[in-house]
């Protein structure tokens, strides 16, 4: 591949390798530190009288007797149950992620296929609903789950990550379908396939490329939400961010930030492994689609 | 496609978005014209361990009775939406006739939190879209002509902005950014003045906003533009080069329009969700040097009394401004539809 | 309050006593209903929720979350209301008064609450509508070491903390020797609230919701502020109570008005160098001007019981809570967690400022349904002030105009 790029000469490879390196050190300093910093104490890592406390770690000396301690990691994941909502988390990514792709896939294949005008003011108004800020939706959301007692719930939750982030997934899967040549379902139709069975046969072996790239965005969606998971999950069902919103302490009383520092760090292992894994379908999966705008 | 066979593919997520997006916007939409009830407010004595003190309090029983005859609260019509909290008609009219210059004018329109939010809201979008998707670009491009082993870890590390929490590392920033966090003291020497601080200076936390603007969401663009890379017909571009296009020229000629329906598809995104920041501003703690619309709205919901209908009015005009931002992309995409 | 003083003095000696009755930590049978906790989440909180929940025969969940005050309104207004009780403060119990979702407790306290002292209840109109079973302050907190190299007495107001700033930043020993919760927003207002207070200034004409702080008090306010901030960190504006204690504990600051419930952390090992931690000192409240006020303001936190519930679940609900208030909940392990209103209290040293606080009169944090507008629109606009942008008579006039628009919204003015 790109096989233009590897003749490029010297000077300009140093250039993009530069770029790239200068890049990534922006991209990961701040996590590295943090990652560093999350086996220091709270008074190294925020280290108000002079950052060098921070690489190494006079008050963790002080403190711990040791230059790293683990302290924020047991704290978190023991003390705290962290592995609750790291738990909790899961089962919610994983129930987001497949719902919204299901619903997501039948959208967008539909909407990529319609040549009607209602297609498009299909895709302007799920444009125009995803302008709404979720923190009001989720106000409005209260009172009715409260009534009918569907607040707390991880399955209410699971249903309004999936719609509120149905808009950007529609609209990313509508670009994948536009890119699978038409040909290929409406020649199944021709042999007598009903849509649906040309969907199933011709259309979903060669759509998951782009539903796996769209599922990755989903995922990060749901992983990361923090607007709608705070207000609408009961204590015992609390996802990951809002338990680390908890670590963080309020306006009266201290809190355990480095808790906080050690949870947000241990979760993004699976989420290398994720990456590695999945690289090569997420870029084979938006090179089929999303190509198309 | 068939109307029927449309309607049942797309009743999934039409039901989804019309139960938990459509109908809650009706209901906020009607929640801003309509206002609460007078309150009857009667002296009462409170007391508590720290003494007692006379005050005032609802009278709930004079109040149940007007709950009770207008549920939804008082009719306010467009009220809210002109009221000094929101567009402020009369408050920007009279700034008008009084003013001494156009400066003066300007700084009075200001001094109103409506506008003082537009004027960041609007400078942050127009900044940090553009920014985000040629940063995005190069990164991708760059990625793309690096060797495949170290692809894997590159596009891991270049995906954490994006991965990791703003609730954290927002925070890790602020404090690296503050005057003897790693960043600003380096910038203190960079600037060789022992004195700057960017908490402390509204351009530089504008500044400091923006760039974590970019840094945050780059890596969506990248992702993106660097899966649009791998379509790029190898062809064409031989044959660019056969022609003697330099790289600029085949950049220019080829990638670039091959990738030109996937910018759109990345500014309708960042354009909303730049219009709509919130969390940058909530964690560098930067309220008394940028407030946005959504910090309006989540002011008006997070106080001790919350003000439902004037959250409410805020949320209806942050639709109505991304509608209007949109629009230059929806008519070309409106243009497009149906063509292949 | 004066019953408190003398129950506090009381109470430092009768405190063995109370020690015996650790034998039974489960006393707490009840008949049956259902309790459901709604509040905020810090150690005392957490300690109040898990002994109501030891109670026997009842159906018991909780949900403490910093969110609990945009929670608690919505899950107490159906029929039946989710949660049976909310924990407050006297900042948040009147958004639920306003909304008439909590009942009086005066039948439940004549069946079930005898024991409780007179000095946790908390009446409006007459009524009972909560019981308090916290305090909480903002106090003065000084180095002790630096007062002494400077030479600087303890400041019993904000005009001698000034002149010891000075006298401080003159020996060259800080640069930016006080420290205070100055960040835009809830903080901020806070800050305005107790030097208003301080002042002798009143928020609202007697009896309506009109706003008055566009007045010599409220100017002299914000100008005290102004000067403090002369001698604070130049980034004072982005600095809640979470960076200004990091301020301290990392030894740059040498005076502070501070939360009382964050001074523990503030005097133990962790975080700190021995040579801060070891020379905080806790003081009163400071004065300001001539009014005799301090400029502070008192706080409770206390829990109240949800109106939308049957008879049989106030019941087991109020049982629960009395139970969770009562003095068997104190030992070792909580009696640091907070100033703790129950008999059997022993204050230690950290708390000292808080217990200062109120024997020295202050007020409390007004208990008034539209203060909390006003603190909104005050968070947002003094910051401009505090920045040079403009002057005080006109910050002053853009807080009356947004309080105003807010009030008018929620039908406190026509």
């Amino acid at each position: 591949m790109s096989t233009a790029a590897q003749r490029s000469p010297l000077p300009i490879k140093l250039l993009t390798n530069g770029f790239l390196i200068f890049w990534l050190i922006l991209a990961a300093f701040p996590f590295l530190w943090t990652l560093w910093g999350s086996f220091k104490v709270e008074g190294d890592f925020f280290s108000k009288a002079n950052w060098a406390n921070a690489i190494f770690g006079r008050l963790t000396v002080e403190e711990t007797g040791g230059s790293f301690t683990g302290d924020g990691y047991y704290g978190a994941w023991i003390q705290e149950e962290f592995w609750r909502a790291a738990m909790n988390s899961t089962i919610l990514c994983f129930c987001v992620v497949t719902i919204s792709l299901t619903c997501g896939t039948l959208g967008g294949y539909a909407l990529s296929r319609s040549t009607y005008r209602y297609a498009f003011w299909f895709l302007f108004f799920a444009l125009i609903f995803r302008a709404m800020p979720p923190i009001t939706l989720v106000s409005g959301y209260l009172l009715p789950f409260y009534e009918w007692n569907l607040w707390g719930h991880l399955y209410t939750t699971v249903i309004v990550l999936v719609a509120i982030n149905q808009p950007f997934t529609l609209w990313m899967l509508h670009s994948f379908f536009k890119n699978i040549p038409k040909d290929l379902d409406e020649s199944a139709m021709v042999d007598g396939c009903t849509r649906f069975q040309a969907f199933r046969h011709v259309i979903i072996p060669v759509m998951w490329p782009g539903v796996i790239t769209t599922g990755l965005f989903s995922f990060l969606l749901a992983y990361n939400d923090f607007a709608v998971t705070a207000m609408l999950l009961s204590e015992e069902n609390q996802t990951m961010i809002p338990k680390i919103n908890s670590f963080l302490g309020t306006t009266q009383t201290k809190g355990n930030v480095m808790f906080a520092v050690a949870a947000v760090v241990s979760v993004t292992a699976p989420l290398f492994v994720m990456v590695m894994v999945f690289q090569r379908q997420i870029v084979s999966g938006l090179t089929a689609g999303a190509v198309k705008g | 496609m068939k109307h029927g066979t449309f309607f049942w593919f797309v009743f999934p997520s039409a039901l989804l978005m019309l139960l938990f997006i459509a109908m809650p916007i009706v209901s906020v939409v009607l929640q801003s014209l309509y206002v609460q009830h007078e309150q009857v407010l009667i002296e009462v004595e409170n007391c508590s361990l720290f003494g007692c003190e006379t005050t005032t309090s609802v009278d709930q029983e004079a109040t149940r009775a007007l709950r009770e005859a207008e549920p939804l609260g008082r009719w306010a019509g467009l009220d809210v939406y002109l009221n000094r909290a929101h567009l402020a008609t009369s408050e920007v009219a009279e700034a008008w006739s009084t003013r001494e210059s156009l400066g003066d004018f300007f700084s009075g329109l200001y001094n109103l939190p409506f506008y003082r939010a537009l004027a960041f809201t609007l400078t942050y979008t127009f900044i940090v879209t553009p920014l985000t998707i040629i940063l995005g670009f190069f990164i991708a491009v760059a990625v793309n002509s690096t060797i495949k082993a170290v692809r894997g870890p590159t596009i891991f590390f270049s995906l954490l902005p994006f991965v990791i929490t703003p609730l954290v590392g927002s925070l890790v920033l602020f404090w690296m950014l503050d005057a003897r966090g790693i960043l600003g003291a380096g910038l203190q020497w960079l600037a060789d003045n022992p004195d700057l601080s960017v908490k402390a200076s509204t351009p530089l936390m504008w500044i400091a906003l923006m760039i974590y603007g970019v840094w945050h969401s780059a890596p969506f663009a990248f992702v993106v533009f660097y899966a649009g890379l791998q379509t790029v017909n190898q062809d064409t571009l031989e044959s660019a080069m056969i022609d003697g296009a330099n790289r600029w020229e085949r950049i220019r000629y080829v990638v670039f329009p091959h990738l030109l329906p996937l910018v759109t598809f990345v500014a309708l995104i960042q354009l909303m969700d730049n219009f709509r920041v919130f969390e940058p501003i909530v964690s560098f703690a930067a309220q008394a040097h940028a407030t946005s619309l959504s910090i309006a709205i989540f002011t008006d919901l997070g106080g001790e009394t919350r003000l439902l209908s004037s959250a409410a009015a805020t949320s209806v005009l942050t639709i109505i401004g991304v509608a209007i931002l949109l629009s230059p992309v929806m008519v070309r995409t409106y243009r497009d539809f149906g063509k292949d | 309050m004066k019953m408190w003083n003398t129950a506090i003095l009381g109470t430092a000696m009768a405190v063995l006593t109370t020690t015996t009755a650790l034998a039974d930590g489960h006393g707490c049978a009840i008949d049956a209903g259902r309790v459901s906790i709604i509040g905020n989440e810090f150690p005392a909180i957490q300690t109040i929720g898990a002994t109501a929940g030891e109670c026997a025969g009842i159906e018991f969940s909780s949900n403490l979350t910093a969110d609990h005050q945009t929670l608690n309104v919505a899950g107490m207004t159906g029929n039946p209301a989710e949660y049976t009780t909310a924990i407050v403060a006297n900042s948040s119990i009147v958004a639920l008064i306003n909304e008439d979702v909590i009942r009086p407790l005066d039948d439940l306290i004549a069946e079930y609450g005898q024991d409780i002292p007179a000095r946790q209840l908390i009446t409006v109109n007459g009524q009972v509508m909560a019981v308090a079973f916290m305090a909480n302050a903002q106090h003065l907190v000084y180095r002790a070491d630096v007062l002494e190299e400077a030479g600087v007495a303890v400041p019993t107001s904000y005009e001698e903390m000034l002149a010891g700033a000075e006298a401080i930043r003159a020996a060259g020993i800080m640069e930016y020797p006080l420290g205070g919760a100055y960040a835009a927003g809830w903080n901020l207002a806070q800050e305005f609230n107790n030097m208003y207070i301080g002042h002798g200034g009143e928020f609202f004409e007697p009896g309506t919701a009109n706003v008055s702080i566009n007045n010599e008090q409220g100017i002299a306010t914000l100008e005290m502020m102004k000067a403090l901030s002369e001698y604070m960190n130049p980034d004072f504006l982005t600095h809640d109570s979470n960076a200004t204690s990091a301020e301290w504990e990392a030894g740059n600051v040498a005076m502070m008005n501070m939360w009382g419930s964050r001074i523990g952390n503030l005097m133990d090992d962790e975080g700190s160098e021995e040579v801060v931690y070891s020379n905080t000192v806790v003081g009163g409240p400071l004065m300001v001007g001539d009014s005799g006020v301090p400029a502070t303001t008192l706080w409770w936190d206390g829990w109240t019981v949800a109106k939308n519930i049957s008879d049989e679940d106030a019941a087991a609900t109020f049982q629960a809570m009395a139970h969770a208030v009562a003095p068997t909940t104190l030992n070792e392990e909580t009696m640091g967690q907070a100033v703790w209103l129950m008999d059997g209290y022993t204050p230690a040293p950290v708390n000292e400022g808080v217990l200062a606080s109120v024997a020295a009169g202050s007020r409390p944090y007004p208990m008034v349904p539209y203060q909390g507008l006003l603190h909104s629109a005050l968070g947002d606009n003094i910051a401009d002030f505090m920045q040079g942008n403009e002057s005080a008579e006109q910050t002053l006039a853009d807080i009356e105009a947004a309080y105003t628009s807010a009030a008018t919204e929620q039908g406190f003015l026509q």
